[in-house]
C-alpha cells in the first residue's frame, strides 16, 4: 500500500513554460480508438482495485455450489443430474447480474466529476459508454470462465463440446453487452450508485428467478409458466442451454440475437439522450 | 501570438462572446441574462458568491450545458451548433477534481493524450512532461487518491492542457487550497495566460481575481452587476476599508459625524454597537479623519485599513452583503 503524500515538489517553471508551448494538436481519434481507450481505463481500474473482482468470482461460486448441493438432489433426484441443467442457467444468472455493474460505474464517474472531463474532450460521445462495456465484457468472461470451470470440476459434461460452449459464452456476452444499455441509461437518471443498483435489483430479481434458470417451468402453475414463458432470460437460457447440450435450434439463437437488438436500438440512443442533456 | 491569428474569427477577436445568456433549473433562474466579452489571450475573473451562477455560465460557454435562450461563440464557434470546435479549442477544470482517482497520475494524463488521439509513444512523452513540470513526477505512479488536495489540483489543470488548449476555464481553481499550493495555482494560472492561453476563472475572493485577473466581472444571482479592471473596480467601492473600533458606543454618533466629514464618506454602521466603517480611497485622509476623532477626544481601540472584501464590493454594489445560495450547488449536484 502507497501512504498518503502530503508535500510535493515545487513546480518548475521552466519545464512548465516550455510544456505549454507546444501547441501541437493531434489528429482527432477514430471512434474505435476512443472506445478502446475508455476500455484500458476500465482494465486498468481492475487492476488498481481488484477488490470489484469479488462479484465475478466469488458470487459464481457460491451460487453453484449453494444451488447444486442443497437443492439438487430435491429438484433432480441427484446433485449430477442437476447441474447438467443448472450450469447453463447460472452462467446466465451470474453474468446478467454483473451487468448492472455498468450503471453504477457510469453513475459512479457521474457523481465524482470525472464525467464533465471526458465530455468536455472532442471524441466521439458515445465511446465513454462503449469503452466501459469493452472493459465490462472482460469481466463477464471472467465471469463466465470461472462458472463453466468450476461446473467442470464438479462433473458437469456438456454434450456440446468445447464449441458449445464457446459459442454460447459469446451468445450469452452479446445479449449481456445489449442488456447493459439499460443499466446506462438508469445511471444516467439515478442521482446516486446505490439507487442505481436498488433500481437493478428491482428488475433483475424477478426476471432471473421467474425463469427456467432453477427448475423447469412444466412444474409451476399454468399462470407462471405464462410469465417465464414471456421472460426474455428464459429464452437466453433456452440458447445457452441448448448450445452447451448441442440440442439448440436456428430460432432460439435468432430470438436471442432479436433480442438484443432491441434492447440496443432502444436503450442506445436513449443513453446518448440523456447524456448529451445530463447537465 | 502570430500562431494564434487564425484563431479568432467572427467574433471582432474575441475568445468569449456571450449575449443574454440564460439557464433555468425548474423555477430558479441560475443564470439571468449574462453578457461577456473576453478578449484572446486574457485572463477574466468571475467573482460571486456561491449559487450566484459562475459555474452555470461557465458549463454554458464549455458545452456541457445547453442555455434556455441567448448565444455564447468562442473564438467564434457557437457553443449549441459548433460544440465539436469548441470542444477542441478549450479545456475545463471544475471545482470537484475532474481525474479518475482510482488510476495513478501517469495513468490519467497518458488516458486524456490518447483521447486526444496522441499516439501512445506520444502520451507518454507528454504526461511525463507535465508531471515534471508540476513537480509530480516523483508521484506519476501512485493513486491520485493518495495525492494532497493541492497535488490532485495540479494534475487535473496538468490534464487540462495535454494539449494546451486555446482557453481554459478554471472554476474555483484555488478553492480549499492552503496558502502555499494556491500561490503555486496563480503561477500556473499566470504561466499560462503568458503562452497565450485565454484564461476564464472564477473565484469568491476579491484578492485573487485582483492578483490574476486583467478584467473582472462581478456576478449576483444570475446577472453581472459590475464589470471592469480590477482597479476600476476597486475606485468604485473605494480602494481599502477603514474600520474603527470606539472605546465607549456612546460616542459612535459623534465618531460617525466627525469621520464622515473627514473622509467625504459616509459611515457604516457595524453590528458591534462600537465600530464603524467606510470606504475610503485615501490612507491621508484617513491619517487625518483619525486626528480629528483623537482632538475631539473620541476614544479609539483599535482602527484597521485594509482591502475591500467581496463583501464589501458586495455591499457597494448591491446596498446588501453577500449571501451563500446553495441553489446553484444542489442542482449541480443532480
Amino acid at each position: 500500500m502507497t501512504t498518503p503524500t502530503t508535500s510535493a515538489q515545487p513546480i518548475r517553471e521552466e519545464a512548465l513554460r516550455s510544456a505549454l508551448s507546444s501547441r501541437a494538436r493531434p489528429p482527432r481519434p477514430n471512434a474505435l480508438s476512443a472506445s478502446l481507450t475508455f476500455g484500458w481505463r476500465a482494465l486498468l481500474k481492475i487492476k488498481h482495485v481488484p477488490e470489484q473482482l469479488f462479484d465475478v468470482t466469488a458470487f459464481p461460486i457460491m451460487f453453484t455450489l449453494m444451488f447444486t448441493y442443497l437443492f439438487g438432489g430435491a429438484l433432480a433426484g441427484s446433485t449430477g443430474e442437476y447441474l447438467q441443467f443448472l450450469l447453463p442457467g447460472i452462467l446466465v444468472q451470474t453474468v446478467v447480474f454483473i451487468t448492472m455493474y455498468t450503471g453504477m460505474g457510469l453513475n459512479t464517474d457521474i457523481t465524482k466529476g470525472v464525467f464533465d472531463r471526458f465530455r468536455s474532450l472532442p471524441i466521439w460521445r458515445p465511446a465513454t459508454i462503449v469503452g466501459a462495456l469493452l472493459g465490462d465484457a472482460a469481466r463477464y468472461s471472467m465471469a463466465s470462465a470461472m462458472v463453466v470451470v468450476l461446473g467442470l470440476v464438479l462433473g458437469f459434461r456438456p454434450a456440446g463440446g468445447l464449441i458449445g460452449v464457446l459459442l454460447s459464452v459469446a451468445l450469452l456476452l452479446a445479449f449481456s453487452f445489449s442488456l447493459s444499455w439499460i443499466w446506462t441509461a438508469i445511471g444516467l437518471i439515478l442521482r446516486t450508485p446505490n439507487s442505481v443498483m436498488m433500481a437493478s435489483f428491482l428488475v433483475l430479481f424477478p426476471l432471473t428467478f421467474a425463469s427456467n434458470i432453477f427448475v423447469d417451468p412444466q412444474t409451476m402453475p399454468a399462470w407462471l409458466q405464462a410469465i417465464v414463458g414471456a421472460n426474455p432470460i428464459t429464452h437466453l437460457v433456452t440458447a445457452v442451454r441448448g448450445l452447451m447440450h448441442g440440442t439448440v435450434t436456428g430460432g432460439q439463437i435468432g430470438w436471442v440475437l432479436l433480442m438484443s437488438g432491441v434492447l440496443v436500438a432502444v436503450f442506445a440512443p436513449l443513453t446518448m439522450y440523456l447524456y448529451s442533456k445530463k447537465k | 501570438m502570430s500562431a494564434r491569428s487564425g484563431s479568432v474569427e467572427g467574433a471582432g477577436g474575441l475568445a468569449i462572446f456571450a449575449e443574454g445568456l440564460v439557464r433555468r433549473f425548474g423555477d430558479n433562474v441560475a443564470v439571468d441574462g449574462v453578457d461577456l466579452k473576453v478578449a484572446v489571450s486574457e485572463i477574466y475573473g468571475f467573482l460571486g458568491p456561491n449559487g450566484a451562477g459562475k459555474t452555470t455560465t461557465i458549463r454554458m460557454l464549455a458545452t456541457l450545458l445547453r442555455p434556455d435562450s441567448g448565444t455564447a461563440r468562442i473564438f467564434g464557434h457557437d457553443v449549441v451548433r459548433e460544440a465539436d470546435e469548441v470542444r477542441s479549442r478549450v479545456s475545463l477544470t471544475g471545482q470537484f477534481a475532474s481525474i479518475d482517482e482510482d488510476l495513478t497520475g501517469l495513468e490519467n494524463l497518458v488516458l486524456i493524450a490518447r483521447l486526444l488521439g496522441h499516439s501512445r509513444a506520444q502520451s507518454r512523452a507528454r504526461a511525463s512532461e507535465l508531471l515534471d513540470a508540476f513537480g509530480l513526477s516523483e508521484a506519476a505512479n501512485r493513486q491520485v487518491k493518495n495525492y494532497s488536495g493541492g497535488m490532485q489540483r495540479r494534475l487535473d489543470i496538468a490534464a487540462s492542457i495535454v494539449v494546451t488548449p486555446d482557453l481554459i476555464f478554471l472554476d474555483e481553481p484555488t478553492a480549499g487550497l492552503d496558502p502555499r499550493s494556491r500561490n503555486q495555482v496563480w503561477d500556473i494560472v499566470r504561466a499560462l495566460a503568458a503562452g497565450g492561453t485565454t484564461v476564464l476563472l472564477t473565484t469568491q475572493y476579491l484578492d485573487e481575481a485582483d492578483q490574476l485577473a486583467d478584467r473582472i466581472a462581478v456576478i449576483d444571482h444570475g446577472k453581472v452587476i459590475a464589470e471592469g479592471t480590477p482597479g476600476e473596480l476597486k475606485a468604485s467601492v473605494g480602494s481599502g476599508a477603514l474600520h474603527v473600533r470606539l472605546r465607549d458606543y456612546e460616542n459612535r454618533p459623534e465618531a460617525e459625524r466627525l469621520l464622515s466629514q473627514a473622509l467625504g464618506v459616509p459611515m457604516l454602521l457595524e453590528s458591534d454597537p462600537a465600530a464603524l466603517s467606510a470606504r475610503v480611497s485615501d490612507p491621508e485622509r484617513v491619517a487625518h479623519a483619525l486626528a480629528e476623532l483623537a482632538r475631539s477626544g473620541v476614544a479609539v481601540t483599535d482602527f484597521a485599513l485594509g482591502q475591500p472584501s467581496l463583501d464589501e464590493v458586495f455591499l457597494a454594489l448591491t446596498g446588501r452583503p453577500a449571501e451563500n445560495d446553495d441553489a446553484e450547488d444542489e442542482e449541480d449536484a443532480a
